[in-house]
């Protein structure tokens, strides 16, 4: 399988990732490489086979369905580029 | 003792001449700060902590006076750039975290500090830990402290812990945290003449650790010797309720299975690891490892791993996968860069744009592109698949009997800064077609320096064991390390 110019553009805009006319083709030249060289994955027989969901067998471990932590908003917002009273700032987002 | 004796002691030396009051822990961070400030131009450290170093090492200094030192007291330690510490510079060596300083501290540097272990920094690593060659650092290359014979020409440390291992390597540090996602920890051990170890999944805890591959990141230490990474890895591992995939298994004795025989243990050689065009030398040291394990008592059985060859590409899917996801969250609101855009959606768009490397950039897109709608199966999917083909290869072999696996680190000794420039992706992929497999699997992985190349560069063995049985491999490394010597590079920065 390979990806045409509109393809990556679209992928990177499902990344939110702008990009360049310029480095949509390079990124798509080695996407391509990269879908290529995967492309010998279909040579494995894999019916019956399960997909991988844990590497250790263990059952996911589950703490109280308490509070433990929190009430410190002026920690959470401390590394924002914008905040304003504990609240983080985006650009109006709606009308 | 010269400030050049300090920095040159092991781990265990240290803990041995703070107890003796041979020095003090004062003294040895001071020889550290300096030999640091001496090394900027290999550019290990992306931020030194002086002050934090200084503070600590006099809190050490009265412990050990009241003999109430612990397992890493007055320990001069870097840190990879990827563990949150609190208050410090966390960067992932990526411009998109610009200016973060987390306001808490990562499980695993938690624990070295509350085992005494004094911060002399952050160190320079890949961008978001993606990379073979330390050469995607927002912050500039590391410069590997090793030359070959001869040459001025500067090497790379291998990635993504470049500058964990050339810290380690040039005496910037007595030892460094490290993580691994594909061989991050083993590959730059190989090319720095160091000692790394990725633990089982699941051993050290990933909390406050930057996500890359949840599934695959796991930190583990690099160090000089197999014993301090015993050491070094005794501290770090924990049980952790913040982390769902810490195992619920009490931490080894890894210190005292160093030098523990290792007559009896079967040793698997595994066939598929014999590249087509694979050199001489790495063969030739690959066979020298078996002779020293053979000669210790170990027994050497061939065995197969069919799956081998397809771990790579099903590397290339999985991690990007996550990766995609994970690095969703820099998004320019909550912290670090922020681009402005007219909305929110170009705010987004500016900011990863800006804040992203090139490396990272392609990985994103690669992930988001194979789980997006219609290729989940054909790609994901199908890897996840193969990855359980490949673990199952390793099952089986430990099934029949085998305790552990010897395989060459790395297909080759440190490349030139640079001379990958022109390289495709994939070709720089190959530097971890032997640790890859690892991380699929979820196993232990030991790197351990082995001999030197024609061009004097050193060169490591990798031991692969089962499951939590990290002290299988400290003893088996032993052996090498006793057959082998260790290896320093010449001072020339």
């Amino acid at each position: 399988m390979s990806v045409d110019i509109a393809t990556v553009k679209r992928v990177a805009h499902l990344a939110r990732i702008a990009v360049t006319e310029e480095e949509a083709a390079s990124f798509q030249g080695e996407i391509n490489a990269i879908l290529g060289f995967v492309e010998q994955l279909n040579e494995v027989d894999v019916d019956g086979v399960e997909p991988l969901t844990s590497v250790v067998a263990q059952t996911m471990k589950k703490r109280a369905d308490v509070v433990t932590d929190g009430y410190y908003a002026d920690r959470v917002v401390a590394n924002a580029p914008v905040s304003d009273d504990d609240f983080f700032v985006v650009p109006k987002v709606v009308e | 003792m010269s400030s050049t004796d300090l920095t040159s002691l092991t781990i265990a030396e240290i803990r041995d001449g703070l107890s003796a009051k041979a020095f003090s822990a004062t003294e040895l961070t001071q020889a550290y700060l300096s030999a640091m400030e001496a090394a900027r131009s290999l550019n290990a450290y992306v931020h030194e902590t002086p002050d934090q170093a200084l503070a600590m090492a006099a809190a050490s200094d009265e412990r050990l006076a009241k003999g109430e030192g612990r397992a890493l007291e007055g320990v001069p330690l870097g840190i990879k750039d990827l563990f949150a510490t609190e208050g410090v510079h966390t960067q992932a060596a990526s411009h998109i975290l610009d200016n973060f300083k987390p306001r808490y501290e990562s499980t695993v540097t938690a624990n070295l500090w509350n085992d005494g272990a004094v911060m002399l920094g952050k160190l320079n690593m890949d961008e978001f830990a993606m990379g073979s060659s330390n050469e995607t650092s927002y912050y500039g290359p590391v410069v590997n402290p090793w030359r070959r014979e001869g040459s001025n020409a500067q090497l790379v440390p291998g990635g993504s812990s470049g500058g964990s291992a050339a810290a380690v390597a040039a005496r910037l540090c007595a030892g460094a945290t490290a993580t691994d996602t594909g061989g991050s920890i083993r590959q730059p051990a190989a090319f720095t003449g160091t000692v790394g170890i990725k633990p089982t999944y699941g051993r050290c805890s990933r909390w406050g650790t930057v996500a890359f591959a949840s599934s695959l990141d796991q930190a583990g230490p690099i160090a000089r010797t197999v014993r301090d990474a015993a050491i070094l890895l005794k501290s770090m591992a924990s049980v952790d309720d913040k982390d769902t995939t810490s195992v619920d298994l009490p931490v080894g004795n890894y210190e005292g299975a160093v030098g523990q025989s290792v007559k009896g243990l079967r040793i698997g050689i595994p066939r598929e690891y014999r590249l087509d065009g694979m050199s001489e030398e790495i063969e030739a040291l690959w066979q020298q490892g078996i002779a020293w394990l053979k000669d210790a008592g170990a027994e050497i059985v061939d065995i197969s791993l069919p799956h081998t060859k397809y771990a790579l590409p099903a590397y290339y899917i999985v991690a990007p996968a996550e990766a995609s996801s994970n690095l969703a969250r820099y998004d320019g609101v909550r912290y670090g860069l922020r681009v402005p855009g007219e909305d929110i959606a170009s705010l987004y768009e500016n900011t990863r744009s800006a804040g992203f490397g090139r490396e990272v950039k392609r990985r994103i897109l690669i992930g988001t592109y194979v789980l997006s709608a219609g290729y989940y199966d054909a790609y994901y999917v199908r890897a996840q698949k193969i990855r359980t083909l490949i673990k199952r290869d390793f099952d089986l072999a430990f099934a029949a009997g085998v305790d552990a696996v010897l395989t060459p680190a790395t297909p080759s000794a440190a490349f030139g800064l640079a001379e990958m420039a022109t390289a495709s992706p994939v070709e720089m992929y190959l530097n971890d077609i032997f640790t890859v497999t690892v991380n699929m699997a979820g196993l232990p992985g030991l790197a351990v320096p082995a001999g030197l190349d024609k061009a004097k560069l050193p060169l490591g063995l990798q031991l692969i064991g089962r499951p939590f049985e990290e002290e299988t491999l400290f003893r088996l490394g032993q052996v090498v390390e006793d057959a082998a010597g260790r290896f320093s590079p010449a001072k020339w920065w």
